[in-house]
């Protein structure tokens, strides 16, 4: 095994026989402290609320040794809504990341390219039309997403191929117009009927399940997988389109590929959360600036994504009591205010 | 400007006033009750009265006079705005203007009960301000100043926490929410023309301010340092058409509610027309911007079966396709 100093001062690569690795240091402890402060926002989740239970008695519970209230507590009502919250914001960071990469735009995010819209739009349908309960406007939600990403991304084909800026455009365009239909599905509405659409709107992520959990853990695994399978073509694929062809890489289907896996990380979320804002934008975004690597940075935008959506919804469940708020809505105010401070601070200093 | 081309810019501009005339003639013939166009023109003539009399009157000259002054305004604000941050995205919803009226009018209706007109009328125009200033001061710290890139980010950024917000104040309470909900799609209907008349002088400084600004933002669109060369003041004409943006989309925000995508649309279709001279874009994305808002209104009360289609989702679900047909078929418009 030999270690090579190559390329950027920051990585290094292991080769061994005919596979090589490439370990970034910093990149490396930057996810095992992502990774631990995770654990740590989980336990946070199961210990607060108004029935405290201390750190003790939720590790006590967790491994089986718990008194029967921490254990219905803990277990049975906070573990699920902790762990739904992790794998969503895993999804959505993991989700961001791939489009941002295929894009290479900062603002290209599922809501950008319409798919965060088209889901919504797919979930009202089903909420104010058809009387199938959570479970068809889940399906709905899904379908909407998906039809919308496939949509916008044909319609970004042209015959010299995919231009990231114009499916961005095109998202954006598709996005306003799925936005007026919302809009007039719930003008339309009941106001009871569109009050209650509207709470799932924002993305909420109360009355998460183990059900719930069942149905998304392994759609996230098989998501995560293959994006992590994908991340060093994407890596180079981030260069000019020649340089990518010159290093013998189909930059058409590996974009197809990222989004394909990315609007199915996408889609999971959604069906399992609602359409919860800003978490895939800003999710990579800090990773990036944390991590200091290029590429996409996979691993460091999932861990934020998950960090960042857990304590948003604790904060959202306690914080304003006796009310609970929709994660969404704080999601967007705090994860907005920070990558505007942060991109406030950084242009100060002239870098980016 | 050789003289084939400012024929032709006036030929234009003839066409956009007699297409502005057309649709606001449209719009009062169209509804429940169809009208001939002579029963309008008859019907508008002073002392005339009778049902039709009421309807063209009572009913629909309020929406047409409302929705040619905030079709104005909206056109006028997006050129200007495209000019401004020299980008072919930029559009009042992108930079967070529209949120920012949107936001502080929503947080005097839910947690002030403000809800008269003038009052509001000041909250949309101060919510603008804010947001602009806020986005513009975010986007231009450090060396290399405000890039479009950055206010682009800047205002997707600012404008997901001001919408967070307004979702949260309205989920607070079922009143808000269904008051809410009506505003937020962005209608001409049942404004008053009262409003309107709150708004004129808002919307009468800011059109003067943007048609005098148009060639200072020629100068500016060679750069900063020939626009200086050429002598022009940059940072009083960056100051001044920010200003116009802010007073054209506060006071049409306030008046309407947010109605997206004519600021961003019809300045590339203007700029298709008639190249990519400030002079005649800035006057005739307002023209076009107006008839297109009065006929998004008339289409939206034929279409709508049961009940009418607002305004602001017209503009969205007939101006979407064209941005999308616009971005496919060529490369935009270099400005």
């Amino acid at each position: 095994m030999t270690v090579l100093s190559h390329g950027p001062a920051r990585s290094r690569v292991i080769r061994l026989a005919q596979w090589s690795l490439v370990v970034r240091p910093r990149a490396a402890a930057v996810c095992s402290a992502l990774f631990l402060a995770l654990l740590a926002a989980i336990v946070a989740a199961l210990s607060v609320s108004v029935n405290f239970v201390p750190v003790g008695g939720v590790l006590a519970a967790l491994t089986g040794h718990g008194t029967p209230a921490e254990q219905l507590i803990v277990v049975q009502l906070r573990l699920p809504r902790a762990a739904v919250g992790a794998l969503v914001g895993l999804a959505l960071g993991l989700a961001g990341a791939l489009f941002q990469s295929v894009t290479r735009n900062p603002l290209g995010s599922p809501d950008v390219i319409g798919f965060d819209t088209g889901a919504a739009t797919g979930a009202l349908i089903a909420m104010l039309f058809t009387a199938g309960g959570a479970a068809a406007t889940s399906l709905g939600a899904v379908l909407g997403g998906a039809g919308t990403a496939a949509v916008v991304f044909l319609l970004s084909l042209r015959h010299r191929g995919l231009a990231p800026l114009r499916l961005v455009l095109v998202g954006i365009g598709a996005g306003a117009l799925l936005a007026a239909l919302n809009s007039l599905l719930i003008v339309n509405a009941q106001v009871y009927d569109a009050q209650s659409a509207a709470v799932w709107l924002v993305g909420n992520l109360a009355g998460s399940d183990w059900t719930k959990l069942a149905m998304l853990a392994p759609v996230v695994v098989v998501g995560a997988v293959l994006a992590l399978l994908l991340e060093r073509s994407l890596a180079v694929g981030e260069f000019a389109d020649e340089r990518a062809l010159s290093l013998g890489l189909s930059t058409e289907r590996l974009r197809l590929a990222a989004m394909a896996v990315g609007v199915l990380l996408a889609s999971a979320a959604v069906a399992a959360a609602g359409p919860i804002s800003f978490v895939a934008l800003a999710a990579p975004q800090l990773a990036r600036r944390l991590t200091r690597a290029s590429g996409p940075n996979l691993l460091a935008s999932a861990l934020t994504g998950a960090v960042l959506l857990v304590l948003t919804d604790l904060a959202a469940r306690e914080a304003f009591q006796p009310r609970q708020l929709p994660v969404g809505v704080l999601t967007g105010v705090v994860g907005g205010l920070y990558l505007v401070w942060l991109l406030g601070r950084e242009w100060k200093k002239g870098r980016a | 400007m050789t003289p084939h081309s400012s024929g032709r810019r006036l030929a234009l501009f003839a066409a956009l006033l007699a297409a502005v005339a057309a649709a606001a003639l449209l719009s009062l013939m169209v509804g429940r009750q169809p009208l001939s166009p002579a029963t309008v023109l008859h019907a508008l003539a002073p002392h005339s009265t009778g049902a039709a009399a009421d309807i063209v009157r009572g009913l629909r000259l309020e929406r047409t006079v409302v929705a040619v002054a905030v079709g104005l305004a909206l056109g006028g604000a997006g050129a200007l705005m495209q000019a401004l941050t020299r980008n072919p995205l930029a559009d009042p919803g992108l930079l967070g203007v529209n949120a920012g009226a949107a936001a502080a009018v929503v947080t005097g209706f839910a947690l002030f009960g403000i809800s008269g007109r003038y009052p509001q009328m000041w909250l949309a125009l101060g919510g603008a301000a804010a947001a602009s200033v806020v986005v513009y001061l975010i986007g231009s710290g450090g060396r290399s100043g405000a890039t479009p890139a950055r206010l682009a980010l800047a205002g997707a950024a600012l404008s997901a926490v001001l919408l967070a917000y307004i979702n949260a104040l309205a989920l607070r309470d079922q009143r808000s929410y269904d008051t809410m909900r009506f505003w937020v799609a962005g209608s001409v209907v049942n404004r008053g023309l009262d409003t309107l008349v709150a708004a004129l002088p808002f919307l009468v400084v800011g059109t003067v301010l943007a048609l005098l600004l148009t060639p200072g933002l020629n100068a500016l669109a060679l750069g900063d340092d020939r626009g200086r060369a050429l002598g022009v003041r940059v940072g009083l004409v960056r100051v001044l058409t920010a200003a116009a943006v802010t007073l054209l989309c506060g006071a049409a925000t306030a008046v309407a509610g947010p109605i997206g995508f004519l600021g961003l649309t019809v300045p590339h279709i203007v700029r298709f027309l008639v190249g990519p001279d400030q002079r005649a874009v800035v006057p005739m994305s307002m023209l076009l911007s107006a008839a297109l808002l009065v006929l998004a209104d008339t289409a939206g009360r034929v279409i709508g079966t049961g009940r009418e289609i607002e305004a602001g989702i017209m503009t969205a679900i007939l101006g979407a396709p064209v941005f999308i047909a616009l971005v496919r078929r060529r490369k935009l418009v270099a400005l």
